[in-house]
């Protein structure tokens, strides 16, 4: 990285905090990324001098301010190397994005006896919009199998595609186990079968490339606020022929062209999907938050990212008793463990008290749960911004738990 | 003439006094929650458990001569002593002072975090669960 780390943890303002009078060391990336400082700075320079309704106001603030809104997302369409910036919709998040895709592409597209694939590893976010659709519609939901060291079960994908299958809902990488999903292979399987695919793109974006068209994906979803963006902000990506093929999401302002007590026709993409006033100022900071991302490289940060963890690994492996669920080959810098027979809950109170922030429990994959027998997990998330010395301390805190609770 | 929720409340409280360190607190709760005994087997079931995210409790709750005799446990040792402190503090007493119990002393022995909803672990579902049995054993 052309950066050095220290100048790197210095855009990040919140890095330098304590808890419980210990240097805060935060491994919840994969929950929510911190934020630069030009992220910050952006939203504030929004409210002070840019706030103004988009799209409609012919005034110099509006005007100044649909320009930036549309800029960003020509920004995401490069980011995703997508054809067009109409393809490009702005939603609250990932969640937003897959329940849009489910609500009006699922509504129309999808029904009785239709079925729609998803896989054991997938968030909660990407099993209940489609659970629910197919509790609507009469559809079926076929699950990929996961294998021990957390990869999907490709042949056993292969032979759950049938006639009646109309989508394959696939994560991009497990929020959980770390896994990379080659997802490429099983979005060629499903168009061969005439099966749309949509990609949770949660825990991909930011740690690697993403190119949409290469990928030949239908959809794909992201967060603004898991890739250095804030909250609230999340992006759809979907083919044109298939965003204009399906009904709109919500109805409102914006997403009309002609309005009259009889019928109103619905606007152009993406306007289509956007209704009511859209959260301009997140999505201005989040194009501030890739065009960081841009400077620093993404193949940058995928390189750092990979030797954290396997410097991770390597110190966790270390340690008898720890159990690392979620092995696979090619994984981002998410790794899940237990400690002995050491409840999570337990182990992540003792964590948290060394100034250490890492998730516990079921990370909304109760499913994945289940699978491994385990009432939850600790998981540790890196980010680029995170330090060997700050896993070295985490394996101190994993010493202390053990003597704690032996 | 048996203890007050008060009393035992500030007992508790004076126990943990007795360490300076946070570290040397949760140890203590953590021998606490390791060798209670806490729930008869039988009553460790579906219907018992109160769910959280992050780990479960199971509470079983009878009159006993007028009183509420509560009996728990979880599968988390943390939780575990937290849930043998709420069950020394509440077990034993009349429905009307388990309803009106303050409960202040989680707070006063630092682990108030424990109790929030965000920790989502079962445990402010728990106190609730038990002055709901206070009422409705009270109602019968």
């Amino acid at each position: 990285m052309k950066l050095s780390i220290e100048q790197i943890r210095s855009e990040f303002p919140i890095l330098s905090q304590t808890a419980y009078g210990k240097p805060l060391v935060y491994f919840d990336n994969a929950a929510t990324t911190q934020k630069p400082v030009c992220v910050i700075k952006a939203l504030s320079d929004y409210y002070t001098s840019l706030n103004s309704n988009v799209h409609r106001g012919a005034h110099y603030l509006s005007i100044k301010a649909s320009e930036a809104y549309e800029n960003v997302r020509r920004q995401i369409q490069h980011f995703l190397h997508a054809g067009y910036a109409h393809e490009i919709v702005f939603t609250r998040g990932t969640t937003e994005s897959i329940n849009l895709v489910a609500a009006t592409y699922g509504r129309k597209f999808i029904g009785v006896a239709d079925e729609i694939i998803i896989s054991h590893i997938e968030h909660h976010s990407n099993i209940v919009p489609w659970q629910m659709l197919c509790e609507e519609k009469g559809a079926k939901l076929k699950v990929i199998p996961v294998f021990d060291n957390g990869e999907l079960d490709f042949e056993a994908f292969l032979n759950l595609l049938n006639e009646r299958t109309r989508l394959l809902a696939l994560t991009h990488v497990s929020n959980t186990l770390g896994t990379i999903v080659p997802v490429q292979k099983y979005i060629e399987a499903a168009h061969q079968c005439g099966v749309l695919v949509l990609i949770d793109g949660a825990q991909a974006a930011a740690h690697m490339k993403i190119d949409v068209q290469e990928l030949d994906c239908d959809f794909y979803g992201f967060s603004g606020h898991k890739a250095y963006g804030p909250m609230g902000i999340g992006v759809l990506y979907g083919k044109e022929k298939w965003l204009n093929a399906m009904p709109p999401y919500q109805g409102g302002g914006e997403m009309i062209l002609n309005v009259s007590f009889e019928k109103s026709t619905y606007n152009e993409l993406p306007y289509k999907f956007e209704a009511g006033t859209p959260n301009v100022a997140d999505a201005i900071a989040l194009g501030k938050a890739l065009e960081y991302i841009g400077e620093l490289g993404v193949d940058q940060i995928e390189k750092r990212e990979k030797e954290l963890l396997d410097y991770l690994t390597q110190r966790l492996t270390e340690i008898p008793d720890i159990r690392i669920i979620g092995t696979a080959s090619e994984k981002t810098s998410i790794v899940s463990f237990l400690i002995g027979e050491i409840h999570p809950y337990d182990a992540g109170t003792i964590i948290d008290r060394f100034g250490i922030a890492v998730r516990t429990g079921n990370h909304c994959n109760q499913p994945i749960m289940d699978r491994f027998g385990v009432p939850g997990t600790i998981r540790a998330s890196l980010a680029f911004y995170n330090t060997t010395e700050e896993i070295d301390r985490l394996i101190e805190a994993i010493e202390k738990v053990k003597q704690m609770f032996a | 003439m048996s203890k007050t929720v008060e009393d035992i409340e500030k007992e508790i409280v004076a126990e943990f006094d007795i360490y300076d360190d946070w570290l040397d607190r949760y140890n203590y709760l953590i021998e606490i929650g390791k060798y209670l005994p806490l729930i008869d087997p039988t009553y460790k079931i579906e219907s018992n458990l109160i769910h959280g995210c992050q780990s479960r409790v199971w509470l079983h709750a009878e009159m006993q001569d007028g009183r509420v005799v509560f009996s728990a446990d979880s599968d988390a040792v943390i939780t575990r002593g937290i849930i043998s402190l709420l069950i020394r503090a509440l077990s034993n007493q009349t429905p009307d002072d388990i309803m009106a119990a303050p409960l202040k002393f989680i707070t006063l022995i630092g682990l108030k975090e424990h109790l929030s909803p965000s920790r989502s672990n079962g445990l402010i579902s728990m106190v609730k669960q038990m002055k709901f049995y206070a009422l409705a054993f009270k109602s019968k």
